[in-house]
């Protein structure tokens, strides 16, 4: 018994798939392919002439100090978003697995801040934090923590981790929790009976059962950080204390939209890209085998 | 090696009282099997002897002291359930080590136990795989096995066969009895079945709607229910229930098993009825009728009897002594 629908002709398939097709083409292959012929030239600064330069745009990056710098910073900024988003999630995912009463009202908070835009949530987070009329700053400041994103990097970096997880924390909670409702709970009972208290069922158990979903959010949450923060770390910091927070996808719109080097930015996007697909094939290859069955 | 008593055990769900007062002492190597039809406490019953569900009012007792406030590790309990429960992504060994490892039991003990339990089982060829590798007769194995490698005072069963098909039911209820009776360990088995718990139990418990109806051996059960719910509940067709008034003699409900009754010429007949229908099975046969009153009456007969045409009228006889009479509120006179 052949199970899958078998079409006739060619043209009703062809049909089906044609809107996936359109949107993939118009909003990916068409760009990407853009963004691969601009980075082999070189535009003059008022886009009338462009001049062939081969490979010399990424021979110019991958020798640029401040570009190795920034996949160091994107390095740290998404490590720690994915880490702080996911880590919280997957608390408040638990705490809310044992929640009886109120459950529905925690869970339907929890989901909110997924609503707000990254760009909203930036400029909400930089109010709190903002160094002279900030509330966490002023509380900060009561205990003696003089704060100042604006100069110190580290803290830059702080604030924009926090705003970018803040919304993300939502998301993953979402589908910790689903995961963690689809773990039989005679499965767990049976580990309480055979001695294991909650913190070791957590570790033996429940993480190992989890890790289907904590393999998927680990692929979408770092392709996240590398992205979509863009709103986040414009509105906050604009990369800035001295590109403290220029990540690799904030360093292609400040080159190439602020700088003008159209040539450098495309280079890097192209970058960019083979990066991002360089490191969901060896999650895929790599991580996914050690994802339980 | 334990005993366990159930005293005055009462449990609700908020305010709606599933379990009203039941008391059970159960002997040390005793097998106990609780049964009821579903939603009759039988499965909360026993989750409240494991510790996942907390005692509303009553005492737990393994052993002679008192568990109610003590959580399922420190009970000293292995527990098989209807689904098995295993851990999905550990191999049969792990399943069945993991709570030695918990207990930091030394790794050559663990080996050992866990491929003693295993050849127990025949599971030796299996203990690499995972339980998705597995058939549903030999994941019930590993259950097993997982509850037997503890060495556990007491041994708890939830409705532990109801997932698997009928021969290898069959199978695996000898496997269990026997098991347990080489390993004499005390074991309270909760099933809706009554053939398992006719076979297994030393004594069985039947429950109905919170209540444990009647405690005994399942011969003496059967010969001798206190309820109309057990006479009904226990044997297989059912007991036949008949409004006395027309038969006279005291009681506002009279039952009689199929198998009691015996078809006869009519003057002989202590009551007159009519074939609906015959169920021919081989060794026997079941013969539908009906009385004069409305009442359907099932007929149990040798399979080499003659059998009547549906429609004829027949007699029905049975021994004195053999009817049950039961007063309004389903108590037996």
């Amino acid at each position: 018994m052949e199970k899958r629908v078998r079409f006739k002709g060619i043209w009703l398939p062809l049909l089906l798939v044609l809107p996936q097709i359109v949107i993939t083409a118009v909003f990916f292959f068409y760009p990407a392919g853009q963004a691969i012929w601009q980075s082999l030239f070189i535009p003059d600064p008022f886009g009338l002439s462009k001049q062939f330069v081969g490979l010399g745009n990424f021979e110019f990056l991958l020798s640029d100090r401040y570009y190795r710098a920034s996949f160091i910073t994107t390095a740290v900024f998404s490590t720690l978003v994915t880490v702080v988003s996911m880590g919280v999630a997957l608390w408040l995912a638990v705490l809310a697995d044992r929640l009886i009463k109120g459950s529905g009202t925690y869970r339907t908070l929890l989901i909110w801040p997924y609503a707000v835009a990254p760009a909203v949530a930036g400029v909400l987070w930089l109010f709190m934090f903002n160094t002279r009329v900030g509330v966490v700053t002023w509380y900060l400041g009561l205990l003696g923590y003089d704060w100042n994103h604006v100069l110190n990097g580290e803290e830059a970096m702080g604030l924009v981790v926090i705003a970018s997880a803040w919304g993300r924390i939502s998301y993953n909670f979402l589908f910790f929790l689903a995961g963690l409702q689809a773990i039989p709970r005679s499965v767990i009972e049976a580990a309480a009976i055979d001695g294991a208290a909650f913190w070791t069922r957590f570790r033996t158990i429940v993480f190992p059962l989890l890790s289907p979903t904590t393999f998927f959010l680990l692929v979408v949450n770092i392709v996240y950080a590398f992205f979509e923060t863009f709103g986040v770390i414009h509105t906050i910091t604009s990369g800035g204390p001295q590109q403290a927070t220029t990540i690799l996808v904030y360093k292609v719109y400040a080159d190439g939209f602020v700088g003008q080097d159209l040539g450098s930015s495309a280079a890097q996007s192209v970058i960019l890209l083979v990066v991002v697909s360089i490191l969901t094939i060896v999650q895929f290859r790599y991580i996914e085998r050690r994802v339980h069955y | 090696m334990a005993t366990v008593s159930l005293d005055g055990v009462r449990k609700s769900f908020g305010k709606t009282p599933v379990i009203h007062g039941v008391d059970i002492d159960i002997a040390d190597g005793e097998f106990i099997v609780i049964v009821g039809p579903s939603g009759c406490g039988k499965s909360t019953l026993l989750r409240m002897v494991a510790g996942l569900e907390t005692v509303t009012d009553g005492e737990v007792r393994i052993d002679g002291e008192r568990v109610n406030d003590k959580e399922p590790m420190d009970r000293d309990i292995a527990m098989v359930f209807q689904n098995y429960a295993l851990y999905p992504h550990m191999s049969v060994f792990d399943n069945m080590a993991y709570g030695l490892k918990i207990a930091k039991t030394p790794k050559p003990e663990i080996e050992e136990r866990v491929r003693t339990a295993a050849t127990m089982l025949q599971l030796d060829p299996y203990l690499a795989r995972k339980p998705r590798e597995l058939s549903g007769g030999q994941r019930q194995r590993v259950a097993m096995g997982r509850a037997i490698v503890r060495k556990p005072a007491v041994f708890l069963f939830d409705e532990p066969l109801s997932n698997l098909d009928a021969k290898l039911r069959v199978q695996m209820r000898l496997e269990i009895k026997q098991l347990q009776r080489q390993l004499g360990i005390t074991a309270l088995y909760v099933t809706h079945d009554q053939v398992e718990a006719m076979t297994l139990a030393d004594r069985m418990v039947v429950m109905n709607a919170g209540r444990a109806d009647q405690i005994g051996a399942p011969l003496q059960v059967y010969a001798d229910p206190r309820t109309e719910f057990v006479a009904g509940f226990i044997g297989s067709p059912p007991t036949n229930f008949i409004d006395p008034a027309a038969l006279g003699g005291q009681g506002a409900r009279m039952g009689i098993r199929p198998e009691h009754l015996a078809l006869c010429p009519l003057p002989e007949a202590r009551v007159a009825a009519r074939v609906l229908d015959a169920e021919p099975l081989g060794a026997e046969t079941l013969i539908h009728t009906r009385l004069p009153s409305g009442c359907l009456v099932t007929v149990r007969q040798d399979g080499a009897a003659p059998i009547p045409d549906a429609g004829a009228e027949v007699g029905l006889s049975w021994r004195a002594g053999d009817e049950m009479r039961f007063d309004a509120g389903g108590r037996r006179l």
